[in-house]
């Protein structure tokens, strides 16, 4: 038996969630970790702990806080209905702002590493051969925080696909919706069709180790500050 | 120290004999189920001195660990299909099974005034969502889809449908809101006799198969005292007051022959 189209609907919807996933946390991580590499604000502390927070927060408590917030009688559900948007639960684009939130310090931690490991020497000197800041961040700073970019998406897309205890709480198991891989294994396990829990978990099992496998020859020292 | 050791022993042998005594019953109980359940655990831990350690959720799930080996002495379904399904699968003990109540399927939101006597709301496209349990597990999820495709809105519902693990979840997505409304059960949300809060329709009967609960001793269970006592314990007098207080049917034995 191999994969029914319930499966691989659910296979391209964690691809959709993931990639957009990872795109949208570049654009919100990287002043973020710039930001946390260079600021002497005594914010610092507190927003690094935010960032960080996702890490050691359980699911079902980040579940939790999106279903109350995100639902009609929540701030962010009344402001999103005002806006028409609806109500994010239930929804692809619910799961894509839970992503992002779950997601968020794979992210930014790796990037913030790269951009301390720079340091503000490299600035200086572009800045004395008159480039503008925002010059220097594509010019310079990018190409040497490439391994970090590089460990960012990786971790970001990988930690999405391996997302579930968000999606059981706000997700409602819609089929090409909110039905992502990790929630249609569980669907297959509970019913006892072990042989397509299988195959989807079989995929997962080589797909993460293929990605760390990338990780770690790309860059040597993923953990590690450069 | 050495005149407390005495006193620890003896406190240990009073601790040791109670334990043999009293036995722990592993049940995994229905979702739908829970309310009454917690009150008559209650009334058979007084009763009995065993303790019920209950587990709940949806009864497809419960039948797929207990063929895994999960440790559960008493199954209390939300149908009749998965204990019979058990029994010939050798899981389950035959002759100890028996319908402890009849389930109710009620449309629900927890708006007032939303869903009237008739579920003609189902015919509107006043919601975006309406939640049920996941008919694969379910009986109250299966029953739900039977009333939907009975009614001839089924197709229209389709994209709208969430689904909850089981009829708690499915009750939760209705409860906080994010879901207009939803096919729950009538225990659910049955306050002295009527719908507590919110507006429902108590489903018209004819529109699903009648949802037969039975509760089965489990082979895990075979040599237990008290989990025999616990299914026993489902149709005495007390017990069907309680499940009839949650709106569940009784089944006709009851009516003639509860057992005191």
């Amino acid at each position: 038996m191999m994969l029914n189209d319930e499966d691989l609907g659910a296979i391209l919807l964690t691809l959709k969630l993931a990639s957009l996933v990872t795109a949208i946390l570049l654009l919100v991580g990287t002043p973020i970790a710039w930001w946390l590499a260079h600021s002497g604000s005594r914010w610092k502390g507190i927003v690094g702990a935010l960032v960080a927070l996702p890490l050691v927060l359980p699911p079902a408590v980040l579940g939790f806080y999106l279903l109350v917030l995100m639902g009609p009688h929540g701030a962010v559900g009344q402001i999103t209905k005002a806006l028409g948007l609806g109500t994010l639960p239930f929804t692809f684009g619910g799961l894509v702002v839970a992503s992002v939130i779950y997601s968020l310090p794979f992210v930014v931690q790796p990037l913030q590493n790269a951009f301390e490991a720079i340091g503000t020497r490299p600035l200086e000197v572009a800045a004395t051969l008159r480039a503008s800041p925002l010059d220097t961040f594509f010019t310079v700073v990018m190409p040497l925080a490439r391994p970090g970019f590089l460990t960012a998406s990786i971790l970001g897309f990988a930690h999405t696909i391996g997302e579930f205890g968000v999606v059981l709480m706000v997700g409602g198991n819609i089929p090409d919706k909110t039905r992502v891989i990790s929630m249609q294994i569980f669907n297959h396990v509970e019913t006892g069709e072990y042989a397509q829990a299988h195959w989807l978990s079989a995929g997962m099992l080589v797909f993460s180790f293929a990605v760390l496998l990338l990780l770690y020859t790309l860059t040597p020292n993923p953990w590690r500050k450069r | 120290m050495k005149t407390f050791l005495p006193l620890l022993c003896a406190i240990s042998v009073v601790l040791m004999t109670k334990v043999s005594v009293a036995e722990d019953v592993q049940v995994a109980v229905a979702a739908n189920f829970t309310k009454p359940m917690e009150k008559i655990a209650a009334d058979f831990e007084k009763a009995t001195g065993n303790k019920v350690v209950a587990s709940f959720g949806a009864t497809g799930k419960f039948v797929e660990q207990i063929k895994n080996g999960a440790p559960f002495q008493v199954l209390i379904s939300a149908d009749q299909k998965s204990p019979i399904k058990l029994e010939k699968e050798e899981l389950a003990v035959v002759g100890t099974r028996y319908t402890y109540a009849i389930g109710k399927l009620v449309l629900w939101s927890a708006t007032p005034g939303f869903v009237d006597d008739k579920g003609a709301v189902l015919k509107t496209s006043d919601f975006q969502h309406i939640s049920i349990a996941d008919p694969k597990v379910a009986p109250y999820g299966k029953a739900a889809m039977k009333v939907m495709t009975k009614m001839g809105v089924i197709d229209a519902l389709t994209p709208k449908i969430v689904q909850g693990d089981s009829i708690a979840q499915a009750k939760a997505f209705v409860g906080s809101g994010n879901a207009e409304l939803g096919f729950v059960a009538l225990s659910q949300v049955i306050k002295d006799g009527k719908i507590g809060e919110g507006s429902g329709w108590i489903v018209s009967p004819d529109l699903y198969s009648p949802l037969y609960q039975d509760v089965v001793l489990l082979k895990t269970g075979e040599n237990s005292e008290a989990a025999r006592a616990l299914v026993e314990y489902l149709r005495t007098e007390p017990a069907q007051a309680i499940i009839k207080s949650y709106g569940y049917e009784l089944p006709k034995w009851a009516t003639t022959d509860a057992k005191e």
